[in-house]
């Protein structure tokens, strides 16, 4: 380039960064100067599963996919339900069917209208043999009509309990009143798809030059290892109110790499690594967050056949798991502001009131004496010491969490616990197949509701490695399934657990994230974490 | 000759195929699969994913109509973990970013590298000896994901001057660090031998001849001391070849670079079948063609050896 031009070029792109500053509005409600440059860049670990809302998996793929797809309900910042698509719903009497009313204006990208018939489409796909979704069991899960029988492939998807009664009015028929349906269709798989769009390219539809969506963005580029760009669909039916431009997320395995990034200015939001916050906190201030999050971390005793004699007796667990200074976990190895846990469901799930339980009410001290006064009683002590073999997936995190465990279960009560880490694959595979004694367990939401972590309980639940089993706790969720008031429920649930002990809660995740101070409208107050890149915009410096 | 390399590439052909058997063997052995979650599957579920993607047949079956569509439609299958994608898509993206960063540092290793060697052969036991000593055991004891970390602390952070990561479309300044963090440790090695050969090539009888007959130092190194100076050097770069291409996963995981190797990484995690016996296969083939051109080059480099 000859001097000349460059001149020429950087005068010509002051005076338009000049100009767009003067044509920068301000925020129509915080009044916030915007910034010239509207693009969020933010850090994902790994490709992601995929961008079909009826496939992806992944909890990175939501997030793309949210902006490149629209369904019925969205969340706000507190993660209350706001109109998407559907601009209000019904629901009758005996709370089986649901009607969505679909707002006219909402088009795909291509300038088709987005219609009722989408979302059958869509739901259908979800729940037909021949997609092989592996979220084909949240049809299960939201109870439509004839959905199990569908998934099984013994009735055609056409049977599914979704229907377009016109293309603005969408009936949804269930099988059980569940309480927090409407919160189901926040999720991907819920989002319509382009029937001819999908039908003209295969699988290729998802590549950006076949992509077609309803979101407030639609795809431009997939660099596989490298980056996932969208940009501002114009199509969108609020697209007026769409600020941000440009929603990139950059592939970056290591998260200090991704750190190092963030500081050069690569970055408005990355993960902070576990450990790392009390110093970038003293060092960036208000750009290190800690928020709380819908996950739990805890351990698993194996309750099954196969499990060890010692685990059987229930003041043994209770011992362990008050041996546990679960503050020297959170304050010293996660470090993060993440909550300690005493109960199994995060103390933040809506409508949740955890239990006054005793071991939360006590003082570490109070709570080691107890454990010592347990062990002796279940017959254990200096000359017969418990002794166990713990697993986790292969993690620096996880590692250290274990190494404190069995220090503090050796020290306080003589335990010798042998550790061992696993790949992870390796690590399901023997743990769903009750090849352990003591395994690491942790858990998102699936919804905000506190079912989504106590299911993982029940008796016959595919999830309950330990094979946990208390008549009364099942039917407390089973009940929970039509009650109109489910709070005092699950609080029994958890007290049930508290006395059973069949896992040691350990703490509930935090989001612990580095955020750009010119990012606006980051929803840290949403526990799902579920984020929509058209609710944020960059404030100018 | 040609009937040489002939019959170097009809062996390969079972060579492959039986790597791809040992591979698939393996694969199959490890606990878990690519449909292994956190949330077990329902098996009405699990059951319609493995129908599509054919792990509901017999193991020779899956193995059988692999090889079938590799030779009759070369298609490597869907990838079971990217539902977007299929092996040759991820080849295909993959591929030349690895080969475009891998030839460079592989460049950059040997051209540097022998030049190192040589200078400090020449000059032995004086401080460009010492110096292209040291250098070269730094280099090599520099491991892979020590160095990544370090040059984007300096070149991004500190300095400012290189983007910490990525590849748009292979622009130089997404180059430097990649190149630089892969060619090193293979820099130091190539400086170690280069030098070591050449020290007992100058003290070889023809080179005492040449001498003798009153030649320049210019000539006997050139024309007498190069070629038997780079024979060693060219048997250890031959593997190094593929290395570089297949050993590239700390770049792509550090430099966010999208290259073949966190691919081929990632394939063995999640149980990737596909992909994982696809890149098994190029790596293979690559592996067996650049022995073949290591082999092909000891020819020109020692007239001694005839094929």
């Amino acid at each position: 380039m000859t001097r000349l031009t460059r001149l020429t070029l950087t005068t010509f792109l002051s005076a338009g960064l000049a100009a767009s500053a003067v044509a920068q509005e301000t925020h129509p409600e915080t009044g916030d100067t915007l910034a010239a440059d509207q693009t969020f860049t933010y850090r994902i670990l790994d490709n992601i599963s995929s961008i079909d809302p009826q496939i992806v998996e992944d909890a990175d793929g939501s997030d793309v996919v949210r902006d490149l797809f629209e369904g019925l309900l969205n969340q706000d910042e507190n993660g209350e339900l706001v109109p998407g698509v559907a601009t209000d719903w019904e629901v009758s009497d005996d709370k089986m069917t649901y009607t969505f009313h679909l707002r006219d204006d909402a088009k795909w990208s291509n300038g088709d209208p987005v219609t009722a018939g989408d979302f059958v489409y869509a739901w259908r796909r979800a729940a037909d043999p021949a997609t092989a979704s592996p979220y084909q069991w949240f049809i299960s899960l939201m109870s439509l009509e004839n959905g199990d029988a569908v998934v099984a492939g013994d009735m055609a998807p056409e049977e599914l309990g979704v229907e377009a009664i016109d293309d603005t009015t969408l009936e949804v028929r269930l099988t059980s009143p569940l309480p927090y349906f409407p919160q189901m269709v926040v999720h991907s798989t819920t989002f319509p798809s382009p029937q001819s769009v999908i039908e003209e390219h295969g699988s290729a539809w998802t590549s950006p030059e076949n992509f077609v969506g309803n979101g407030a963005y639609v795809l431009t580029e997939m660099n596989p290892g490298e980056s996932i760009v969208r940009e501002k669909n114009d199509q969108y039916w609020d697209a007026e109110n769409v600020i941000l431009d440009k929603s990139v997320a950059l592939i970056i395995n290591d998260e200090n790499v991704a750190l190092t990034r963030y500081r050069a200015g690569e970055l408005d939001m990355t993960d902070i690594p576990a450990g790392q916050f009390p110093r970038l906190r003293d060092e960036y201030g208000e750009e290190a967050h800690s928020f709380p999050k819908l996950c739990n971390y805890y351990y698993t005793f194996n309750l099954s056949e196969s499990g060890p004699e010692a685990f059987k007796d229930p003041n043994v667990r209770k011992a362990l798991a008050l041996a546990v200074d679960r503050d020297i976990i959170v304050n010293n190895v996660m470090a993060g502001g993440q909550p300690p846990a005493y109960v199994f469901t995060p103390e933040a799930t809506a409508g949740f009131n955890a239990p006054e339980t005793e071991m939360a009410g006590m003082t570490q001290a109070e709570r080691d004496a107890k454990a010592k006064e347990l062990l002796a009683e279940a017959g254990f002590g200096e000359d017969n010491p418990l002794s166990f073999d713990m697993v986790y997936n292969t993690s620096e995190a996880h590692q250290k969490v274990a190494v404190v465990l069995s220090q503090m279960w050796k020290q306080k009560l003589g335990v010798e616990a042998q550790l061992s880490n696993m790949e992870w694959k390796v690590f399901l595979e023997e743990r769903g197949n009750q090849n352990f004694e003591l395994a690491r367990g942790a858990w998102c939401g699936d919804y905000n509701e506190a079912s989504t972590f106590l299911d993982l309980l029940q008796s016959d639940s595919g999830y309950n490695d330990g094979k946990y089993s208390n008549a009364e706790y099942d039917q407390l969720l089973e009940d929970a399934l039509t009650a109109e008031d489910t709070a005092p429920l699950y609080t029994r649930a958890e007290e049930i657990l508290a006395a059973d002990m069949p896992v040691i809660p350990l703490y509930h995740y935090a989001g612990v994230y580095m955020i750009d101070d010119s990012l606006k409208n980051f929803p840290v107050n949403n526990i799902q974490f579920n984020w929509y890149s058209k609710d944020l915009y960059k404030a100018a410096e | 000759m040609l009937i040489y390399i002939i019959r170097r590439l009809l062996v390969a052909i079972p060579t492959i195929a039986l790597l791809v058997i040992a591979a698939f063997c393996m694969m199959h052995l490890a606990p878990g699969g690519p449909f292994t979650s956190e949330r077990p599957l329902p098996p009405d579920v699990l059951a319609n994913i493995e129908a599509r993607y054919g792990l509901d047949q017999p193991l020779w079956k899956q193995l059988w109509d692999y090889f079938v569509n590799i030779v009759l439609h070369f298609d490597f299958g869907p990838s079971f973990v990217y539902k977007d994608r299929d092996v040759n898509d991820i080849i295909a993206t993959g591929f030349p970013i690895s080969l475009t960063y891998g030839s460079l540092a592989f460049l950059a290793a040997t051209l540097v590298g022998v030049a190192l060697g040589i200078a400090a052969a020449i000059r032995h036991n004086t401080w460009i000896d010492y110096f292209a000593v040291s250098l070269g055991i730094a280099a090599q004891a520099l491991p892979n994901f020590i160095m990544g970390p370090i040059l984007i602390l300096t070149f991004t952070l500190w300095l400012g001057w290189l983007p910490g990561g990525g590849w748009n479309g292979g622009q130089w300044q997404y180059l430097i660090m990649p190149v630089i963090a892969l060619s090193t440790s293979y820099m130091g090695s190539i400086a170690r031998i280069t030098r070591s050969s050449m020290l007992e090539v100058m003290n070889a009888n023809f080179i005492r001849t040449a001498r003798a007959k009153g030649l320049p130092q210019r000539s006997i190194i050139w024309r007498h001391a190069m070629k038997p100076t780079l024979l060693p050097v060219v048997s250890y770069l031959g593997p190094v070849f593929v290395y570089v291409l297949t050993g590239s996963v700390f770049v792509d995981l550090y430099f966010s670079t999208g290259g073949l190797g966190q691919a081929y990484v990632n394939s063995a995690l999640t149980r990737d079948y596909a992909v994982l016996l696809g890149v098994t296969i190029l790596y293979g083939a690559l592996t067996v063609i650049v022995n073949l051109l290591t082999d092909l080059a000891y020819a020109w480099f020692d007239p001694k050896i005839r094929y």
